[in-house]
């Protein structure tokens, strides 16, 4: 029975993976590079600076009152 | 409230953001230009049947995915830093931005995922076509999705399309198409990606180069030589046509930047264009007497400026001292205001913004608090009248309070629209904050212009040996092309310090400045930020480096007998 086109993109997936060379250290790279970017920079060096208010309004109110003093 | 930003928090803010965009763009142009030359190589080999091509074509794949590898996600972090370091522009500007990076993200993922694992993976499983039409499906994903980031930049420089809504204190989105396809995205994505193109040949003919002089792989050198010249010498002739195009909207939409770029303090009609030059450190104000160069060079076209900007030999090319006083006449017709009018209307914006929103809450007060306030103005009218008139006189007087604070909204709302346009201005204490660093930008501007002129006589000479069959013979070619690989992603990079430089004090361009974009932080703890960036962009750049050098000194392994 022919294999469902599901399971053959899976297995295409699986044995290029499989098969990889230089591509296994480069994807290594990428995830210690992502997790590096998303559970330490992002949470620690970059949270959102206007992510302290909770309601869209509040945020809105900061920048308004932000650009209005500046300005003066 | 802190009303004085600390000028150390924005240069170290502009600095970090500089180092993430100089980073980003070590890939970028890479991914761009030698995604193309392998396409061309594949298709080559789809067309001939040849497997050299194939493998050639494998080679520079290989090469292309350690790039795409190291380099891909650098650029999130310059979105991390928009969140946390320049939060009033991500809040002022959100709405337009969200959709070209939402567009960009969908296609990065979805165009790129898909069909760079069919490239990489597909050799033999997929038929030939099935792969190449993958192969250049990636290339063009990768291409689309650099075209809705520099719609954003160009949105920065010009900023179209949409309207403010005061009552959000948001940029939005008017109209798509205005914003997709302003003259200006399009000239910096035609010229930014055809920079990349120069990149990726230079790279192939380089390397390639590289493997002559050490007299190994010299089919595959030779060949791969020949494709990636002639595509250097299309991307080089195609980039001067969108420099020139760059050159004419930077005229028109950002002189102040044109002037810097040519370290033009006065302007005339018929301004020569400064072939090289060396300014002078000495002229401390734009409307000293000092000459502006000790010396320079003009290019040997006269009024070759006022025709590059402008289309004429004798147009008016506005120098850093009108631009600033104002009063000569734009290419629209009208007249230039001065920047102290520009201040001063700015300032009647930022003050309506204020207006409005205290007039929207006296609004929202005599909503919610109606019958208080009725019952209130009822206690002030004497009492002559009796009980019933003093009711009605009290809606009337609510009425008429109520009218008057709408008159107050419409006529905020009314100067802060005839006033938008010059917004940013209000943020501005002196007329010279709004020069740029002239220096730099001048510099950058010569760096960018001569390295690129440069590349292009190298792309017809290493066409002209290359297709004579002399090419192998020519090392001084060969160190020239290896060589040249650094020189064509200098002037790429310089490229960005005249666009992003020239245009400073705005982060987008008339409306917000740097000053009032930035977030209320401590130097110090973007500075600690910054260091970890350049910890973090050298590591990854070396361990590309080392991966890339190992695949190139192991080769494509092809028998060439």
């Amino acid at each position: 029975m022919e294999r469902s086109i599901f399971k053959r993109i899976i297995d295409f997936y699986l044995e290029g993976f499989r098969n990889m060379t230089i591509g296994k250290t480069l994807w290594l790279i990428i995830l210690v590079k992502l997790f590096i970017m998303f559970f330490i920079l992002k949470i620690f060096f970059f949270p959102s600076y206007l992510g302290k208010f909770e309601k869209p309004v509040e945020k809105q109110e900061y920048v308004l009152n932000e650009l209005i003093q500046r300005a003066k | 409230m802190i009303t004085e930003v600390d000028i150390s928090l924005i240069d170290w803010s502009r600095a970090q953001f500089a180092l993430t965009a100089f980073y980003h763009w070590l890939f970028v142009p890479l991914t761009l230009g030698l995604g193309i030359v392998q396409a061309v190589m594949e298709t080559i080999y789809y067309k001939t049947g040849d497997e050299f091509w194939k493998k050639t074509a494998k080679f520079w794949m290989k090469l292309f995915g350690i790039n795409f590898a190291i380099g891909v996600a650098t650029g999130l972090i310059l979105e991390f830093e928009f969140g946390t370091n320049w939060s009033n522009y991500s809040w002022f500007v959100g709405d337009i931005f969200g959709a070209p990076l939402a567009i960009e993200g969908v296609l990065a993922f979805f165009m790129e995922a898909t069909f760079i694992a069919v490239m990489f993976f597909g050799w033999n499983k997929v038929s030939k076509g099935f792969h190449l039409a993958s192969t250049w499906l990636t290339i063009a994903g990768a291409t689309i999705s650099a075209f809705w980031i520099l719609v954003a930049n160009g949105w920065m420089q010009y900023p179209t399309g949409m309207t403010f809504n005061p009552d959000v204190v948001r940029n939005e989105m008017e109209s798509f198409w205005a914003v997709a396809f302003s003259p200006v995205a399009l000239n910096k994505f035609f010229h930014t990606v055809l920079s990349g193109w120069i990149i990726g040949a230079m790279f192939v003919a380089g390397i390639s180069s590289w493997y002559l002089l050490r007299k190994r792989e010299i089919k595959f050198a030779l060949a791969s030589i020949k494709v990636a010249v002639v595509f250097g010498v299309i991307a080089c002739f195609l980039s001067i046509w969108t420099g020139d195009g760059s050159a004419m909207q930077v005229a028109e939409r950002q002189p102040m930047k044109l002037a810097a770029m040519e370290g033009l303090y006065e302007g005339d009609d018929g301004v020569n264009l400064v072939g090289i030059g060396i300014l002078n450190p000495n002229k401390e104000e734009y409307n000293d007497d000092k000459d502006a160069f000790l010396f320079k060079i003009d290019v040997p076209i006269p009024k070759f400026l006022s025709y590059l900007a402008f289309g004429k030999f004798n147009a008016y090319v506005p120098g850093i001292k009108d631009i600033l006083d104002g009063g000569y006449p734009q290419s629209d017709g009208s007249v230039a205001l001065s920047a102290q009018e520009k201040i001063g209307r700015g300032k009647l914006a930022v003050s309506a913004l204020a207006e409005y929103h205290v007039a929207k809450a006296d609004s929202t007060l005599f909503e919610r608090k109606a019958d208080s306030i009725k019952l209130a103005l009822a206690a002030t009218i004497t009492s002559d009248y009796d009980s019933t008139a003093q009711v009605l006189s009290a809606d009337e007087l609510f009425a008429l309070k109520k009218s008057e604070i709408q008159d107050k909204i419409a006529a905020a709302r009314t100067q802060l629209n005839e006033n938008f346009k010059y917004f940013g201005y209000g943020y501005i204490k002196e007329p010279k904050d709004l020069i740029p660093p002239v220096g730099l930008t001048f510099y950058a501007f010569r760096v960018m212009i001569i390295l690129g002129g440069f590349l292009f006589l190298l792309f017809i000479v290493s066409t002209y040996f290359s297709y004579k069959n002399k090419f192998e013979t020519k090392r001084w070619l060969q160190w020239t092309c290896l060589l040249s690989i650094f020189l064509a992603i200098f002037a790429g990079q310089a490229g960005w310090v005249v666009a992003e430089v020239g245009r400073q004090p705005w982060a987008i361009q008339d409306i917000l400045p740097t000053s009032a974009a930035i977030s209320q932080l401590s130097a110090s703890s973007v500075q600690i930020t910054f260091f970890i960036f350049l910890a973090l962009f050298t590591i990854l750049l070396i361990a590309e480096l080392k991966i890339l050098t190992n695949a190139i000194k192991k080769g494509p392994q092809i028998n060439e007998q």
